[in-house]
């Protein structure tokens, strides 16, 4: 953490740290604190008049069916999302790790959509699949496979998930791909002395290697299905059709963005930052063991 | 190894195109929607391959906007877009070498003070404070600014982590060194530090750079004059929810152009971008 042969002085450092502390504070405790403290107040109904009620928007909150829906609404979100990405991308990973001719090629055809914002992605999900003009809406139609985002709860729902899968992918891919090559070739060579056929060798030697890097990933997905799928969300349903798409964060938005709900937005803020507190906390606690190791 | 490996890869080969396919395919799609005119997309008898309208929408949506919706053209947008993303890449870079270097390299009272202060933001992505944070910003008077839009966030702990590191791993006898050379703090710091970072540098700057082109929530509730929308904004108002007003066909266009420069961002310094991602996520 600290160097032997270090300079002394505390001008110089401070005003080092400066330029970022000064952001850290203005942009990030102030506004956090605010959030903290607004979830205590209750606002009446023309903004005149602010009361400290304690943990009452915090019991609105739990006992709102909407909010409990985004819950659950981002509860089958993250499940769907880290379950398709993280095994598709895995499936990937483990054939480009093989040594074929164009790897590296197709290594980079793969990797590429990490670089597409969540919104565009959302736009180009819902332009395949839009009920009236989507070539891919019209084709599922033609099967005889009744689709309509706009007013069915489930395909929004599927449409949100199949866009944020497909973002996720080369994400997953990148880092599934690492950690598949920096798994000792002697450990696979000495199970195909054994015996060992590819399938086996697969479940009993590579996937348990791979395990922490599984692990992170899923902590990275959970983090990105709740905060970076809003644009996904915004561009495809707008959260609908009747909230069935709203998740945690989108909510936050919807709830807090008239400005008349302040506190209940607020108390949802923390709520969230409570899970992301959680999230960071196993996700350390488990690298600083990967250190250890 | 002893075991055949023709059919092992035949099975890659045939599962790593599907992967490409899947992948590209809805990209495909947006750049042949993007080369058509509208009736042909609202009819739905858009073809698998480009149609002769490329230069003409493209033309348009660059230069002249949307007739309906968003009447700005998409070239101000991306210039927003590319402010904005130069702005949180080399701010970022700026604020978090300083303070690595400060908790690096000195030793001085509330040095750990300062490094939990810094580490702690690790756990507050700007969604979860988003409209405290507006009210900051909307305080200070600084809506529909460029440094409304990239200040608040470029403080976060990423970047002075990966640089604290990266120090860490500098042999201490280059220190030991260049003060035996008479070098201060200054000197060494840029004669030797910021040398030997410059590949950190870069692949933060990558990482950066399609963080700040992407983003999406906050630049919604920060811009909101049409002059000051990022392109990734613009099109969301392009697509209006009864198809009869959407251009889709400069909507498609647009999302090509919003995707352009992070793409070939990836493409043209994958190395760098491999770096920068592995290593910030750590």
């Amino acid at each position: 953490m600290q160097k032997n042969a270090s300079f002394k002085g505390l001008t110089i450092p401070l005003l080092l740290l400066l330029p970022q502390l000064a952001i850290t504070v203005v942009f990030f405790y102030w506004p956090a604190s605010q959030a903290v403290w607004q979830s205590f107040l209750l606002q009446d109904a023309f903004g005149t008049s602010t009361e400290f009620v304690w943990f009452e928007n915090y019991q609105l909150l739990f006992t709102d069916p909407g909010y409990l829906k985004a819950f659950w609404n981002t509860a089958i979100f993250s499940t769907f999302v880290c379950v398709l990405s993280l095994s598709i991308a895995l499936l990937f990973a483990v054939m480009a790790d093989r040594q074929i001719r164009g790897a590296e090629v197709y290594k980079t055809l793969l990797i590429w959509p990490y670089a597409v914002a969540p919104a565009i992605a959302g736009v180009l999900w819902i332009f395949m699949f839009d009920p009236s003009l989507g070539m891919l809406a019209r084709g599922l139609g033609r099967l005889g496979i009744a689709w309509n985002p706009r007013l069915n709860g489930n395909d929004a729902m599927t449409l949100v998930i199949l866009a944020a899968t497909w973002k996720q992918i080369s994400y997953n891919f990148l880092f599934f791909l690492a950690g598949l090559q920096s798994i000792p070739k002697s450990v696979i060579e000495a199970a195909v002395i054994d015996g060992a056929r590819p399938w086996r060798r697969f479940w009993t030697i590579v996937f348990p290697l791979l395990s922490p890097t599984t692990f992170f990933l899923l902590v990275v997905n959970i983090v990105y299905v709740f905060f970076d799928t809003f644009g996904i969300i915004d561009t495809v349903t707008g959260g609908g059709p009747s909230g069935h798409t709203e998740t945690l964060v989108y909510k936050v938005y919807s709830d807090g963005k008239g400005g008349s709900n302040l506190g209940g937005s607020a108390a949802q803020s923390v709520v969230l930052l409570i899970m992301v507190i959680g999230m960071t906390a196993i996700q350390f606690r488990f690298i600083e063991r990967r250190v250890n190791y | 190894m002893v075991e055949d490996r023709r059919l092992g890869d035949a099975i890659a080969y045939v599962i790593l195109s599907i992967g490409v396919l899947i992948v590209a395919f809805p990209v495909w799609l947006t750049f042949v929607a993007s080369t058509w005119d509208n009736p042909t997309i609202i009819n739905g008898q858009l073809p698998l391959w480009p149609g002769p309208h490329f230069f003409d929408n493209y033309y348009r949506i660059l230069f002249v906007g949307t007739s309906g919706t968003t009447r700005e053209p998409v070239a101000g947008m991306m210039l927003n877009s590319f402010i904005m993303a130069m702005a949180i890449a080399v701010g970022k870079i700026f604020i978090s070498v300083l303070s690595a270097y400060a908790i690096v390299y000195y030793r001085f009272p509330f040095r750990m003070a300062a490094f939990w202060i810094i580490f702690l933001t690790l756990m507050l992505p700007v969604e979860v404070r988003i409209f405290p944070t507006f009210k900051v910003v909307s305080d200070l008077r600084m809506l529909d600014t460029y440094q409304g839009l990239a200040v608040p966030l470029i403080a976060s702990a990423t970047g002075t982590l990966l640089f604290r590191q990266f120090f860490m791993t500098i042999p201490d006898e280059l220190l030991e060194a260049s003060k035996i050379d008479g070098a201060g703090p200054f000197k060494f710091f840029k004669d030797t530090v910021i040398p030997l970072s410059m590949t950190t540098i870069a692949a933060l700057f990558v990482i950066q750079f399609i963080y700040g082109w992407n983003q999406y929530l906050w630049p919604l509730l920060v811009t909101t004059r049409d002059s000051m929308q990022t392109i990734v904004i613009g099109i969301k108002k392009m697509i209006v929810t009864s198809d009869a007003l959407t251009e889709w066909q400069l909507a498609m266009a647009t999302a090509m152009l919003a995707m352009l420069p992070p793409v070939l961002v990836v493409i043209a310094m994958q190395r760098l971008f491999v770096k920068g991602l592995v290593e910030t996520e750590k």
